[in-house]
């Protein structure tokens, strides 16, 4: 395999997990709060979690889970700084 | 103690002993206190102490090194990188204003939360560790080297000086506020005595002096902000965690809510004539209305401000000064979990203030108690002095209802401590916490822009032969003027804190966001389209904000807070037209793109 289709294989691979990434980003963002109002409950206050606690520790999660991946597609196709 | 790699390799160890001692020097004040020393000097000696610290290491870190000075060394570890990112971004208007907002405006504010952190995907997924690899020391170095030429950098420029010169104001003025309250000094001394202790931090040691400094900041301030919530949440009897313990005070909350009439009792238009700009409690903490305007409203703020937090260059150029592409991606993990330290106890923090002004079985409440009981206490008195609040008894009854007490947002956060009836030490603690923060995000920003005026006004676009002592001269002259600059224009008081912050958002998407992240994601994009991209954004945008702000109805709700809606899509529509319909960019310039998508090899720029 040459060097260019590993760098291209990295970079099909880096592609797909931003656009899942930024797929779970936008769900949590803006789907999740236009249906704000019927996460209410009586017995919770559902639009209230979301907007002040789970989006934002969905959001911590999101980022290191990306940035891990991202660093072991970095080293499949040999494309970390190590390498 | 030398601040060189012993340094770095003692981290640990040297800001436990400074917490530590942080933490001493809060017990001694309280001791202070109950030995009856004056509130005023317990007030005087938190500032006087932590801003003092602060300068010591702005000493201990000057440096001629131009590396540096510009991006610290690029060798702060990640977790430190996510401590210092997370003091630079979250300014006084996190930490002053946020809490009261949500307090006053209810659930259509929380916006702001769910923006001002998701924001940060964008920033770790399309930008950070693409800029870090290139190796760049400033924004528009990467927007100039990209696209190339003087006017495309010249572009970024000035989007970044208006944007943050915008923000920048904010925070001088939140500083002056909390140094006017805590030294009892005229506001516009305050102000100048705040910018002072910002430009000793920055001066000397650039961004090396502002990193290690924002560290000691963020310390300051998330133990500012944690201790009142935690403290609150237990004397209130709702549990041991707050941030666990909030939501049967919400139940608890919404019923007060809906007894007392927020929402339907609304104040009287002389009442409010009489106010001023105070403002009495409207919207309930939960109300999540399913109409589609409210949504819509929610939607817009959330995008315009996740957009602007991953095209604002003073939060992408502290991944600048990380020691890989990696640590770059994992800093901005470790930044949002320190924001959200603060950014999950804010609800809390509203929550809590709630219960104990409006719930009747708590000691401390307000709401139905007689007019003549509640201006005689002191709190009351102390804040109604300095013109935060007022209680306008509107129908004569003699009883404060929720109609009748207005306040402004600020009083959340500083005044909580005395409203919950906590010790005089809090309220100190409280005050150099918003201070640290309104100083750090200054410091930040100040150096943001006085570096893009040196490095790329200055450096690439006039004199590019001038050597690296006349840049880091220059880069510091810079410091000093838009320092007294901003102070000059802080002191004016034109907008309130959170207006201009969301200027700034909104400043930097409409120009920057496109054409940073096409950088890097679309070879085609070429200086052309940037170009048109960065003009045509921000100047519709800036044109939007201007008619609106003289008397246009906004379209579609789209209002001064969320100029970006329009600014946005002009500049990626504009971008991508003008890109297709010009050459597409050399073949240096494609190499370079793909050399900046994989973390092997050598910075593009060294």
């Amino acid at each position: 395999m040459s060097a260019q289709s590993d760098q291209q294989q990295h970079w099909a691979a880096t592609k797909r997990l931003t656009f899942l990434t930024l797929i779970i980003w936008a769900v949590v963002s803006f789907v999740i709060h236009w249906f704000g109002s019927s996460l209410n409950s009586e017995s919770f206050p559902g639009a209230y979690f979301m907007a002040g606690m789970g989006s934002q520790v969905i959001f911590v999660i999101l980022i290191f889970w990306f940035s891990s991946r991202q660093s072991s597609i970095d080293e499949e196709y040999g494309m970390s700084e190590g390498d | 103690m030398k601040l060189e790699g012993g340094f770095i390799n003692n981290l640990g160890r040297v800001y436990a002993i400074y917490t530590l001692g942080f933490l001493g020097f809060v017990i001694l004040m309280g001791i202070l206190e109950i030995a009856g020393v004056e509130n005023t000097y317990i007030g005087w000696m938190f500032v006087a102490f932590t801003v003092l610290i602060y300068a010591l290491i702005g000493i201990l870190s000057r440096t001629m090194d131009s590396s540096q000075y510009y991006v610290a060394g690029r060798e702060v570890p990640a977790v430190y990188n996510g401590m210092a990112t997370a003091a630079d971004w979250m300014s006084g208007a996190s930490f002053i204003a946020l809490a009261g907002g949500i307090y006053l405006k209810g659930y259509p504010y929380m916006a702001f939360l769910v923006g001002w952190t998701g924001g940060y995907v964008l920033v770790a997924s399309l930008i950070a560790p693409y800029l870090r690899k290139f190796g760049c020391y400033t924004v528009p170095d990467f927007i100039g080297t990209r696209y190339g030429g003087n006017l495309a950098r010249f572009c970024a420029v000035v989007v970044l000086v208006v944007a943050s010169f915008t923000y920048v104001t904010a925070q001088i003025n939140g500083t002056g506020t909390v140094a006017a309250r805590a030294l009892q000094i005229d506001f516009e001394v305050g102000v100048w005595v705040g910018l002072a202790g910002i430009l000793f931090c920055s001066m000397l040691g650039g961004m090396r002096a502002v990193t290690w400094t924002q560290v000691a900041q963020y310390i300051v301030l998330i133990v500012a902000y944690l201790i009142p919530v935690f403290w609150m949440s237990n004397k209130l009897g709702y549990g041991l965690i707050p941030h666990l313990a909030q939501f049967d005070a919400v139940l608890r909350v919404q019923e007060l809510e809906s007894t007392l009439g927020v929402g339907t009792l609304l104040p009287t238009a002389e009442a409010q004539a009489e106010a001023g700009k105070l403002a009495a409690l409207k919207v309930g903490i939960n109300d999540a209305s399913g109409e589609w305007m409210a949504r819509w409203k929610f939607f817009t703020l959330v995008l315009c401000m996740m957009a602007g937090t991953a095209s604002l260059p003073h939060v992408l150029m502290r991944y600048f000064t990380t020691s890989s592409v990696k640590a770059a991606r994992q800093s901005v993990g470790w930044s949002l979990f320190f924001i959200s330290l603060l950014y999950l106890s804010a609800p809390a923090l509203a929550t809590f203030t709630k219960l104990s002004l409006l719930d009747p079985n708590v000691a401390t409440s307000i709401i139905g108690k007689s007019v003549a009981d509640v201006t005689s206490l002191e709190w009351i008195q102390q804040w109604s002095n300095v013109g935060f609040l007022k209680i306008v008894d509107s129908n004569g009854d003699g009883i404060v209802q929720i109609n009748d007490f207005f306040m402004r947002a600020d009083i959340v956060v500083l005044a909580t401590p005395e409203m919950a009836g906590l010790p005089y030490v809090i309220s100190g603690l409280v005050a150099a916490g918003g201070l640290a923060a309104a100083m750090s995000t200054a410091d930040g920003l100040l150096l943001a822009i006085a570096n893009a005026l040196s490095h790329d006004l200055y450096y690439k676009i006039i004199d590019p032969k001038v050597d690296t002592a006349k840049r880091l001269l220059v880069a510091r002259i810079m410091l000093l003027v838009i320092g007294a600059l901003g102070a000059l224009v802080a002191s004016m008081q034109l907008t309130g804190i959170l207006g201009a912050v969301a200027w700034a958002f909104c400043f930097a998407n409409s120009g920057l966001f496109f054409p940073l992240v096409l950088g890097v994601w679309w070879k085609r994009a070429n200086r052309a389209g940037a170009i048109a991209g960065m003009i045509g954004g921000f100047g519709v945008g800036a044109w939007y904000l201007y008619m609106v702000q003289t008397g246009m109805t906004p379209w579609l709700g789209i209002d001064g807070l969320r100029f970006g809606m329009i600014g946005m899509p002009v500049s990626l529509i504009l971008m991508v037209v003008v890109s297709l319909m010009t050459e597409e960019p050399d073949e240096e310039t494609q190499k370079m793109v793909e050399s900046i998508r994989i973390p092997k090899g050598k910075t593009y720029v060294s």
